[in-house]
């Protein structure tokens, strides 16, 4: 990579990451991850998951430190309302992952970002969890986001960063293209 | 039999690189498995037409000298036009002659064809970008009772059966094919991924005629940020039709194709879309922009020629609200399902270790990376942005025989 200072800094080492690219071509074997998370019952709704350890580059790999999320739901469903709901941090997962995008996308391209703010929303018919309606899926029927960005750039080419970034979010093309769920008892 | 250079295929590419060798005082056969120009002839759809105007058919030596300029070749026109050229050049093509492999031998090469065996130093591969067609693995779990074609096989709708039509792929010819289906009366319904949107005629001039002017089809591959990237970028929604329209996304929905996302599964008889449709409209509207505006800055710069209409912008790409996330292949709805997913060239031939993990072949502008003597050309971006269009063939044909005929110079010198 070229050592030049670059005169943009949204803090993502945009260098190190098209490095790894390179990279990770000519090993493909290197790219294969494994994202995990283990969940336990706590009561009721309420569940506590923990995220510690991933696999990548060849290796066992272990965060900096070991995060957890509460999940339940809120009271209106008869609940205690400990933490969000799973389908909430579904909506976290798409807006921290397209926020990232665009930053990685906006360094990319040298645009300085001064703030990015997301709102999300995703809607539902919940007759469709509660089996009311056989006819409604249990998830949702569309989620929409919405960005507010200040940045050193074109209207056009901050409509430019958040398209990209969908075209590269791993979460994005999860929630859009199916994938194969296999759940095991053990 | 021995001789310094083989050329696999008389095809514009093929004989391009003959005229180039010739005019070097090259010794060299050109092998054609058919005719010349035989994927012209005999593996594309009737309707087809050049996506470059008339004007810009060009090759080292010859140019188009009819009375249309603006419009754009027939197939048997472009079969008519490379012929001719094979037969002003000489071009020492044997027809009918398929090479069965190409192998290393004795520092230089061997190529088997039609059970001759040619002894020689170095080989030129233009063997055309389009020789397969390049099927996703969800192709596999289509019904059998429907259907399948890809654009080497569909010749025209008459051959379809009645009922609706599921085109996979939004590029050239996804748009091409689906929009003369539809005309044909049928239900038609494209799944549409990545792809990129020009309008056939911008400010008055081709929207070739901007790319050329302007230098963006002279873009080389050492130049570019992304040449992987830039290799891969789908082919433009463009048609040469007599009219030159536009066939882009809003044209065809205002024909009533039905628009969907990418077909990303089939999962007990019914397709998966994916929910991406509104983002890669948007991509391509805001890629189409900019490439307008492109065109707009070196307008104001440069001198222009007469008739050179103000800057347009065209309204974005319609997308309904709520496309539809699945279609159910089993009721009847869709007969026929047409793969206009891609190319991609045949190696089966090539007994030379060239190819990367995915099958494409290592090379650095057309010079096969560790395999010295070894030449291709005729890919997209393979030396220049133009590098996939008739016209391509001018300038890389030119700069692959300079690095050959040195490369033919060096060899003799180690074995003098």
């Amino acid at each position: 990579m070229t050592t030049t200072q670059p005169s943009v800094s949204n803090g993502v080492n945009v260098g190190a990451l098209l490095d790894a690219r390179a990279a990770l071509v000519d090993a493909p074997e290197a790219a294969q991850f494994k994202w995990r998370a283990t969940t336990e019952w706590v009561d009721g709704t309420h569940s506590q998951s923990t995220i510690e350890g991933f696999f990548g580059l060849g290796e066992e790999q272990t965060h900096k430190t070991t995060f957890s999320f509460s999940a339940d739901h809120p009271e209106v469903f008869a609940s205690e309302d400990h933490g969000a709901t799973p389908v909430e941090l579904v909506l976290v997962g798409l807006a921290s992952c397209l926020t990232a995008g665009v930053a990685s996308v906006a360094q990319n391209r040298e645009i300085q970002l001064n703030s990015v703010k997301a709102t999300i929303e995703g809607d539902m018919d919940i007759l469709g969890i509660l089996g009311g309606d056989p006819e409604i899926r249990n998830g949702f029927s569309g989620i929409e986001v919405n960005y507010k960005i200040d940045a050193d750039a074109t209207p056009q080419e901050i409509e430019a960063l958040v398209a990209q970034s969908q075209k590269r979010s791993a979460v994005f093309d999860v929630i859009t293209n199916p994938t194969n769920v296999t759940v095991n008892v053990n | 039999m021995r001789i310094p250079t083989v050329v696999i295929g008389a095809g514009h590419a093929g004989l391009a690189v003959s005229h180039g060798l010739a005019a070097r005082s090259i010794d060299h056969v050109v092998l054609e498995r058919g005719e010349v120009a035989n994927t012209w002839r005999f593996e594309r759809w009737d309707s087809l037409r050049l996506l470059t105007p008339n004007w810009q058919t060009r090759l080292p030596g010859l140019q188009y000298d009819g009375d249309d300029p603006d419009g754009y070749m027939t197939m048997s026109e472009v079969v008519e036009f490379i012929e001719r050229y094979s037969l002003v050049n000489d071009a020492p093509v044997q027809t009918h002659t398929p090479v069965e492999t190409v192998r290393r031998s004795n520092g230089g090469y061997e190529v088997v064809a039609n059970g001759q065996v040619w002894e020689c130093d170095a080989v030129v591969l233009a063997t055309g970008g389009f020789n397969l067609p390049k099927l996703p693995p969800v192709a596999r779990d289509l019904p059998t009772d429907l259907v399948s074609l890809t654009p080497l096989q569909y010749r025209n709708p008459n051959d379809l059966l009645d009922g609706g039509v599921l085109v996979v792929g939004a590029s050239s010819s996804g748009i091409q094919i689906g929009d003369e289906i539809r005309r044909s009366g049928r239900p038609v319904t494209i799944a549409v991924g990545e792809h990129v949107r020009m309008p056939r005629v911008y400010r008055g001039k081709d929207i070739q005629w901007w790319m050329d002017r302007s230098g963006l089809l002279d873009e080389r591959y050492d130049e570019v940020d992304d040449i992987v990237r830039a290799r891969h970028v789908p082919s433009p929604q463009l048609v040469g039709t007599p009219e030159r329209s536009t066939v882009d996304l809003n044209a065809l929905s205002a024909e009533g194709v039905r628009l969907v996302g990418r077909l990303s599964s089939i999962v007990d008889d019914t397709a998966h879309l994916s929910g991406s449709l509104r983002n890669v409209c948007n991509l391509a509207d805001l890629k189409m922009v900019r490439l307008l505006d492109t065109i707009d800055e070196w307008a104001a710069e440069n001198p222009l020629d007469d008739g050179v209409g103000p800057p347009e912008r065209f309204i974005p790409t319609y997308v309904e609200d709520a496309p539809p996330l699945t279609l159910d292949l089993t009721n009847g709805e869709i007969r026929t399902i047409v793969w206009a997913t891609g190319y991609q060239p045949d190696y089966s031939w090539l007994d030379v270790p060239a190819l990367d993990r995915k099958g494409e072949i290592r090379h650095d502008g057309g010079v096969v990376l560790d395999s010295p003597g070894l030449y291709r050309i005729g890919l997209n971006f393979l030396r220049r942005r133009k590098s996939s269009f008739i016209h391509g063939a001018e300038d890389d044909a030119r700069d692959l025989t300079e690095h050959l005929a040195g490369y033919l110079g060096s060899q003799a010198r180690s074995v003098a």
